[in-house]
């Protein structure tokens, strides 16, 4: 907020911020830095003396192919043989397929089931015990049931994300306090007025709380997808493929753009929420 | 029990008024509750004549079934046995010719207080246009002092704010009933003076019928035309009524120096505190 380069034209006010944001900031950069670097050299200390047959995060520079793949993300020389951005972009391409469509019938069931007490104790077993079943066991079954790899592939997300937001908003509509409903009895608030004033405001929190841990769900669950659904693009199959030939240094080169989509995936809901949310609720 | 049968000989006369019925008329109400131990009466045989414009406070210990009792004008739940009457109408559920300050306010956080009073002119009146609608709005949150702060939300407000928005919600629906439930409880002793003497000047303007719950016997002396005092519960029941005479318009300083106000207090207190003391080991 302090840093407008527009308004803060001379130099030296630059170097006087810059100052105090190394004061403020300092340890807040320099902590998680050295604890990044300290699991690197530890993980290279125990690959080079040959405690683990796992190369050392070095050779993603030493080994030629990985340093071509490290150095080009945006290559594509058509079919399966393509840059890791491609690769990471096709999977996310899946993910959001999945989990919008995960969003949708989640928040929607979500309401109807929170709104009624009926539907709710009929459907709530099921629930339940549907969420407990890993992605991976879904996989087979959407095979089966869809034929096409890539709807399958999609499937698997929807159904790993459609949990926590489903059960999120049923909790979100549930917890919606009774003054707040009697205000509406009193007044006689049309239904949709209700819907959009009261319900959907108030259950929002819970939302979005579900909104995050699915982000998450689906992106772990994507690679879990690909891995076992042969020949289709993506990191997920990159992974697998590396292994089936050998590439060792490559799965840890993909395994690095994983965990920092993920990250990101996440830090952007995070985001989203503040930005949507009014601070005033909770 | 001669006073009680004054009382009651006043309130028939009430009813025999000119217009040959009362406006709201509580006749023989019990309210049951099932509880796992067996039908729990909360109130029994309570009887209540109340004319148009009058104000009335309600007093009791807690737990004597006030709220119950109130909740049967409101409409939120119906008597065991008995009839509650508006107009000669039974009353089957709630509406906005009932207004209801709530205790904990009720106001939606995430609209600022212009836009809670709005959404209840807006589902009171859908047909006025909006320019009048506003128009309603601003009035009666200038008409609480709180001009100013129309577009603050809720959480920014303080208790005693947010209670002239409950108010001023409340009073831009114009209803014939204005019904508070203990609406000053939780504020300090300076906001609460300056509130009861808005309150009594707004109603003093414009003549809709209050009932009010409150533990301050000093506030019914000062706001009501009668004071209803309840016996302890279970199976309570109005044990007095009492005749509040101070002319209107009310000046605090001049009731409290005129000796007929201590009489009455004493009165009162005598009832609460002796005749019908709270038994806590009950």
């Amino acid at each position: 907020m302090v840093a407008n380069p527009g308004t803060r034209p001379t130099g030296s006010n630059f170097a006087d911020f810059a100052r105090t944001f190394w004061k403020k900031q300092g340890q807040n950069i320099m902590l998680p830095l050295i604890g990044v670097l300290v699991f690197l050299v530890v993980w290279q200390l125990l690959s080079s003396t040959g405690l683990t047959r796992l190369p050392g995060p070095l050779s993603l520079v030493t080994e030629q192919r990985t340093r071509e793949l490290l150095l080009y993300p945006f290559y594509d020389l058509g079919g399966l043989d393509k840059g890791l951005f491609w690769q990471t972009m096709y999977s996310l391409g899946r993910v959001a397929k999945g989990y919008t469509a995960a969003a949708v019938v989640g928040i929607g069931l979500g309401i109807l089931v929170g709104t009624n007490q009926t539907i709710n104790k009929a459907v709530d077993p099921i629930f339940q015990f549907l969420r407990m079943i890993a992605p991976l066991a879904w996989v087979p079954i959407s095979l089966i049931a869809l034929q096409n790899v890539q709807q399958a592939a999609i499937f698997v997300i929807f159904i790993t994300a459609v949990w926590p937001i489903l059960i999120n908003t049923t909790v979100g509509v549930q917890q919606i306090p009774q003054d707040y409903k009697n205000v509406a009895r009193v007044l006689q608030i049309s239904p949709r007025k209700y819907f959009f004033k009261v319900l959907i405001p108030s259950a929002l929190p819970y939302i979005f709380t579900g909104l995050r841990i699915a982000i998450g769900l689906a992106w772990l669950a994507i690679i879990a997808a690909e891995i076992v659904m042969s020949g289709v693009i993506g990191i997920g199959f990159f992974i697998w493929n590396a292994y089936q030939n050998n590439y060792v240094s490559e799965v840890i080169l993909a395994v690095f753009y994983i965990g920092a989509v993920g990250l990101l995936l996440d830090r952007a809901m995070a985001y989203l929420q503040r930005m949507i949310l009014p601070e005033e609720q909770r | 029990m001669q006073m009680l049968k004054q009382v009651e000989a006043k309130s028939v006369a009430i009813s025999q008024q000119p217009q040959g019925r009362s406006f709201l008329e509580i006749a023989n109400v019990s309210k049951v509750y099932p509880t796992p131990k067996g039908p729990y009466p909360v109130l029994q045989g309570v009887n209540l004549s109340i004319k148009q414009g009058e104000f009335i406070c309600l007093i009791g210990h807690s737990g004597c079934g006030k709220t119950t009792l109130l909740n049967m004008v409101s409409g939120f739940n119906q008597p065991s046995q008995g009839s509650v009457q508006l107009r000669g109408k039974p009353i089957l559920k709630p509406g906005p010719d009932r207004m209801v300050v709530f205790q904990g306010y009720a106001l939606l956080p995430w609209l600022t207080a212009f836009e809670n009073v709005y959404l209840a002119v807006d589902s009171v009146h859908p047909k006025k246009l909006e320019a009048e609608k506003r128009a309603i709005v601003r009035e009666h949150l200038a008409m609480v002092g709180l001009a100013d702060a129309a577009d603050k939300k809720p959480p920014q407000l303080s208790g005693g704010m947010k209670q002239r928005v409950a108010i001023a919600r409340a009073l831009a629906i114009r209803p014939e009933v204005l019904i508070l439930d203990e609406p000053f409880g939780a504020l300090d002793a300076i906001t609460k003076e300056e509130l009861q003497e808005e309150l009594l000047k707004i109603w003093n303007d414009h003549r809709c019928t209050v009932l009010m719950i409150t533990h301050d016997i000093d506030e019914a002396l000062f706001l009501a035309d009668r004071l209803v005092m309840m016996t302890n519960g279970p199976a309570a029941t109005i044990g007095e009524v009492m005749e509040i005479p101070f002319p209107r318009p009310r000046d605090r300083t001049q009731i409290m120096e005129d000796p007929e106000y201590y009489d009455l207090r004493n009165h009162a207190l005598d009832f609460l505190y002796n005749r019908f003391a709270h038994d806590d080991t009950e």
